[in-house]
């Protein structure tokens, strides 16, 4: 095809979009009302603790009831560094993913960690909640993670 | 749970598109901004497609013969939507239908309007509403949408590609 058709050829930009209603449920519901409360939530089963809070044991399968609270911190278990973010993610500076096990639990929470470098993470760093100004009783309650000394 | 308690959220999703019309419809809908419908014949089956994709799926040739239709046609298929999308300003109930255009092998898209639902049928003939002259672009959407146009109704096994004569 010659330059000029290709020229001539007509584009359009097309946004598909959805706007998905999610049910929480009566755990992740809890879950989500704690986090705009400032508090961090988890299930119990035994010895194990999930956070995010699970409806159901992943290993056993029982349904859990039973909430526990935790603190703010945690210790990062693995992480991805986003140099250059796009403008879907919802951090518009350098930052990382990652799965942060809060202390106390025993699963991982995927969340973001800023206002640091990527030197400065590594797997076992010590990290703190940031919490959002706003809350609205969604994962967004966490603003994000922070590095911590001690 | 109390009334007020929050038991859902909104998460919405997005995908952003740059979409390229390719040759066929891009010559297809400079003819549309013009008030023209312009499909494309195939060479060795003599197919018909109104929008034309720049080749016949049934042949594997490429179609460059163009051949402009009427904007009358019938209704090939359709279904009442009552169920209301967000974002679309249509008001149900409407109908949606595949207008066959008269001497088209294929069918396309498009709203019905200016029609009791209950008399909505299969091989009903309809004709193009067309826009105001000054609001036309390069899209189908030049025509609102089509209406019933009276006269007797199309055979269904009309439909039914016969092959070049």
């Amino acid at each position: 095809m010659s330059e000029k058709n290709k020229s001539d050829m007509l584009r359009a930009p097309f946004k598909l979009e959805y706007d998905y209603e999610r049910s929480t449920g009566p755990i992740i519901g809890k879950f989500f009302e704690g986090l705009s409360n400032q508090q961090i939530l988890g299930t119990k089963n035994g010895d194990n603790v999930y956070v995010p809070a699970a409806e159901f044991d992943p290993i056993t399968y029982e349904h859990l009831s039973e909430f526990v609270e935790l603190p703010e911190t945690g210790t990062v278990k693995s992480f991805t560094w986003i140099d250059q973010p796009r403008k879907h993610h919802l951090i518009n500076k350098p930052f990382a993913f990652a799965l942060i096990q809060i202390d106390g639990a025993t699963s991982s929470i995927l969340h973001m960690i800023t206002n640091c470098n990527e030197s400065d993470i590594e797997v076992g760093s010590r990290v703190k909640v940031s919490w959002s100004e706003e809350k609205t009783e969604t994962i967004k309650d966490i603003s994000h993670f922070e590095l911590i000394n001690e | 749970m109390s009334e007020e308690k929050k038991d859902h959220f909104i998460s919405p999703i997005s995908l952003d598109y740059n979409y390229t019309a390719g040759a066929a419809t891009t010559r297809f809908l400079k003819k549309v901004s013009e008030g023209k419908i312009v499909g494309q014949k195939c060479p060795k089956c003599t197919a018909v497609y109104v929008p034309p994709r720049g080749s016949c799926p049934r042949c594997g040739v490429a179609t460059e013969e163009e051949v402009e239709l009427v904007d009358k046609g019938s209704v090939e298929s359709f279904t009442i939507v009552h169920i209301p999308i967000p974002g679309n300003p249509i008001v149900p109930p409407y109908v949606c239908a595949m207008i066959r255009l008269e001497g088209a092998n294929i069918s396309f898209l498009h709203l019905i309007q200016e029609i009791d639902l209950k008399d909505i049928r299969i091989g009903m003939r309809v004709e193009a509403v067309w826009k105001d002259k000054s609001e036309w672009d390069t899209t189908l959407e030049n025509i609102k949408w089509f209406k019933p146009s009276g006269g007797d109704d199309i055979d269904p096994s009309e439909y039914r590609f016969k092959g070049p004569e």
